[in-house]
């Protein structure tokens, strides 16, 4: 019975190991920048799934507290990368202060 | 014998979730690998790796049963949850900002900043007639005078 969930669990993360390695395609070879980031925070989502999989197969629970780590600093570095393309620069505040800002960008 | 049963539907449960969750990421894959524009691949990524998420830590919730993993993943599963939609919102707000342009046909997007287009509206509307019905120009524009 063990041994069905541990093949259940096995071929699921290979199923995300594969799926993984189509989103590098589209990274490699993303036309735009917006593509490359796409494919960058798709893979970080699938990244945390094959953790949380992984570390049922091998039975530790180390691997879930990297899991909710990654995907945290999965969604700040997508929001950060995204902000830098915007203004070319990180230390510009994000708060919505009229259009005088976005003119003088 | 009960007990059994129960790891069976354990089994059975978790299989249905985890499976689904695999089809829909290896979907959304392949969905951003072929798609032939940006909008549409964000669509394709956007949707599925939630759902996929989803169904794949719901399924480990239930290989889990009621520990502090299964709490853990129960967080990791929030926090997808809010962050994932988030994340692609800004991805497309972003593009969309910096007027990437989508592979359209006839149809027009609005250029983020200008007004949207006015003229091009009834010219849609009209193209599909005239093409049905040539004689049914001349006919609409006399009504309007």
């Amino acid at each position: 019975m063990e041994m069905a969930l541990y093949y259940l669990n096995v071929g699921s993360a290979m199923f995300l190991l594969i799926g993984m390695a189509l989103l590098l395609g589209r990274l490699l070879s993303g036309p735009t920048l917006y593509d490359r980031v796409l494919a960058v925070n798709s893979f970080g989502t699938k990244t945390v799934l094959f953790l949380a999989v992984f570390s049922l197969i091998i039975g530790r629970q180390d691997g879930i507290d990297i899991a909710i780590l990654y995907a945290l600093m999965n969604f700040i570095a997508t929001i950060a990368v995204l902000k830098f393309f915007r203004y070319s620069a990180l230390d510009v505040s994000m708060e919505r202060s009229g259009k005088s800002k976005e003119k003088a960008s | 014998m009960n007990a059994e049963i129960l790891q069976w539907a354990q089994f059975a449960l978790s299989a249905f979730f985890m499976i689904g969750g695999v089809f829909f990421v290896i979907a959304g894959a392949v969905g951003v690998l072929r798609l032939p524009d940006f909008y549409t691949r964000m669509h394709a990524a956007g949707m599925t790796d939630t759902l996929g998420a989803e169904m794949i830590l719901l399924g480990l919730i239930v290989q889990a049963g009621l520990s502090q993993t299964s709490l853990k993943l129960i967080l990791i599963a929030f926090l997808l949850f809010l962050t994932s939609p988030t994340a692609t919102h800004a991805v497309v707000g972003a593009a969309h900002h910096a007027k990437l342009k989508p592979k359209l046909g006839k149809y027009r997007a609005p250029v983020p900043g200008e007004a949207p287009p006015v003229k091009a509206k009834p010219k849609s509307r009209a193209k599909p007639k005239t093409k049905a019905k040539p004689k049914a120009k001349p006919r609409a524009k006399k009504r309007a005078k």
